[in-house]
């Protein structure tokens, strides 16, 4: 099983943000990690969370609009050069990263990335190749 | 001045018998020669023979936008095709634009009007006149264009847009009235004080405009005429019934002479479609008088304006009509072209996936209107990457441009922000002060 990101669409306005954490923290759920694309107007915040399904039915009840997408969660080494030869293999196998993010904390001695691809069955099966371990999501978000 | 003295200041019961005379052609030309009208008018039980008197007017069914709409696009033209020789087109989607036809004569006349226009704000061979107005489907261009050159003044076709061109054009060809939207004329003056103080419109030619094709107030005349040194006058006209000319302001400044030789008028009140006397606040209906290709047989125009007839100084004997300020309808005026928001909606639709839940936010910025269009994110359109809701905000413009002929901002916005009043979203905020 793939990792289930929740993406919320927003204004890019005080307050907005925080409206969001607000109705997440109230309904007991715990982000993992996050990043923040931003445009002048608007913002998309993707997220890790513990339970995806749940996190969209209270947002989307809110009148939020989000959504889940499947991203590909990577261990990689944690030494200098890592990250470059996990690109360097997307690169040579053409696969485009539509945006990816880091983990804040890390796996034993790994660091955890998060990829999103257009077409993450491809990508899958590409990493699976050249040997770098895909993490579900249980193992993720914990059981 | 005028430019053709008899029919101008035309002794008003002979007016009366002209225009009755012509409307008897009209009405007979319409129901003989266009099926829709035919159809119409029997529907109505009424018949040409019918009109004895101008009084005899109200036995004839009024004509809509919509009827327009439902015969895109030569669906009311009452002459074959042949005799046509120009087109011009609202703007709008297939369906929603209405397409006008001009035979050579009504070509002629259309030009005849436009000069009227130019004679009455004083101009005449001597002038040279930059026409500013965009050239193409929308009668501005081209009709102001023709008026001038049948005025015999040096005319400069330069089409609208490019400020900084259009003062080289006037310093240099000795430009001496310009004709454009008010709005943009107040543009120029922005541009000047802005980018080219060093440019000195008082050292130009120029001394006079001619402004249409949106409304605008007196108060919006003091600020062009102070800012420009120049004598801002009105002309008013629509494409349905033939383009700019309808009527236009004198040098006395105060209401618009309308042609009544091509054009017959009547005020009605919008609710009920009964005929107020003059000086009463209504809509104003057109009966063209002369066209031959697309005659307009009581048009309902939603123009808000009153009708008086007042011995002018000028010397014109031809009724007036007050400045129109006000639509009985919800028909926007942006940057010239005429939109209405079941237009936008349909746009917004075209577009995949888009929800009819949006806002459109009219304001004026350097003296131009500033079009914003809030569209709410549904699900259905979000995407987690940006690059698919910019294309989104790009396919939403280009429609907008294409379709409508306006350039406008596209903003998403969350769902549920646009304030809906009784449930039903709040489509247009128009902050602009006219």
């Amino acid at each position: 099983m793939n990792v289930t990101q929740l993406s919320v669409f927003m204004e890019n306005k005080p307050g907005h943000l925080l409206h969001v954490l607000k109705i997440l923290a109230e309904a007991n759920i715990n982000i993992i990690t996050l990043t923040i694309a931003e445009t002048s107007d608007f913002g998309i915040l993707r997220m890790i969370v513990n339970n995806p399904a749940k996190a969209k039915k209270i947002l989307h009840d809110a009148s939020i609009t989000c959504s889940t997408t499947d991203v590909l969660a990577i261990e990689i080494e944690d030494k200098p050069g890592a990250l470059y030869s996990a690109i360097d293999t997307f690169a040579k196998k053409n696969l485009n990263i539509e945006y990816m993010y880091a983990f804040p904390e890390k796996r034993g001695d790994r660091a955890v990335m998060i990829f999103r691809f257009d077409n993450i069955e491809t990508a899958k099966k590409a990493l699976s190749e050249e040997g770098y371990s895909i993490l579900k999501n249980i193992e993720i978000i914990g059981g | 001045m005028y430019f053709n003295k008899e029919y101008e200041t035309m002794p008003v019961k002979k007016m009366r018998e002209l225009q009755r005379e012509r409307l008897r052609w009209s009405v007979s030309h319409a129901y003989n020669n266009n099926p829709f009208y035919h159809k119409k008018f029997d529907a109505a039980g009424f018949h040409p023979d019918q009109i004895k008197s101008l009084d005899d007017m109200r036995r004839i069914p009024f004509l809509t936008k919509q009827d327009m709409r439902d015969n895109y696009p030569y669906g009311l033209f009452a002459v074959p095709l042949d005799k046509v020789v120009r087109v011009h087109a609202s703007s709008g989607t297939t369906g929603n634009a209405t397409v006008v036809g001009y035979t050579r004569n009504d070509v002629e006349v259309f030009a005849e009007v436009v000069a009227r226009c130019l004679a009455a704000y004083g101009a005449t061979d001597k002038d040279v006149i930059q026409v500013a107005y965009g050239y193409g489907l929308f009668t501005g261009g081209l009709g102001l264009h023709y008026g001038a050159e049948k005025l015999g003044a040096l005319t400069v076709p330069v089409s609208g847009g490019n400020t900084e061109r259009q003062l080289m054009i006037m310093k240099d060809f000795g430009t001496t009235l310009i004709a454009c939207t008010p709005s943009y004329a107040l543009n120029i003056a922005d541009y000047i004080e802005k980018k080219r103080p060093d440019y000195d419109i008082r050292a130009t030619k120029l001394r006079a405009g001619a402004f249409g094709a949106e409304p605008w107030s007196e108060n919006m005349r003091k600020e062009i005429e102070a800012r420009l040194g120049i004598d801002a006058f009105d002309i008013y006209g629509l494409s349905e019934i033939i383009g700019p000319g309808v009527s236009c302001e004198c040098s006395a400044k105060s209401g618009l002479h309308v042609h009544e030789d091509h054009f017959y008028v009547e005020i009605i009140d919008p609710e009920t479609g009964d005929i107020l006397p003059d000086g009463e606040k209504g809509e104003i209906v057109y009966t063209t008088l002369t066209k031959e290709a697309f005659p307009g047989i009581r048009y309902r125009s939603r123009d808000i304006t009153r009708l008086f007839r007042e011995p002018c100084a000028c010397g014109r004997s031809l009724v007036k009509m007050e400045k129109v300020t006000g639509r009985s309808d919800d028909m926007l005026i942006i940057r010239g072209v005429n939109v209405f928001p079941s237009q936008i909606e349909q746009v917004l639709m075209e577009v995949e996936g888009t929800e009819p839940h949006y806002q459109i936010i009219l304001d004026r910025k350097a003296s131009l209107d500033d079009v914003e269009v809030m569209v709410e994110v549904s699900e259905k359109l979000f995407s987690d990457e940006v690059k698919v809701l910019d294309d989104l905000r790009g396919r939403i413009s280009d429609r907008f441009r294409s379709v409508l002929g306006i350039t406008a901002k596209i903003t998403l916005v969350e769902p549920m922000t646009i304030a809906r009043s009784e449930g039903k979203a709040v489509r247009v905020v128009d902050k602009r002060k006219i």
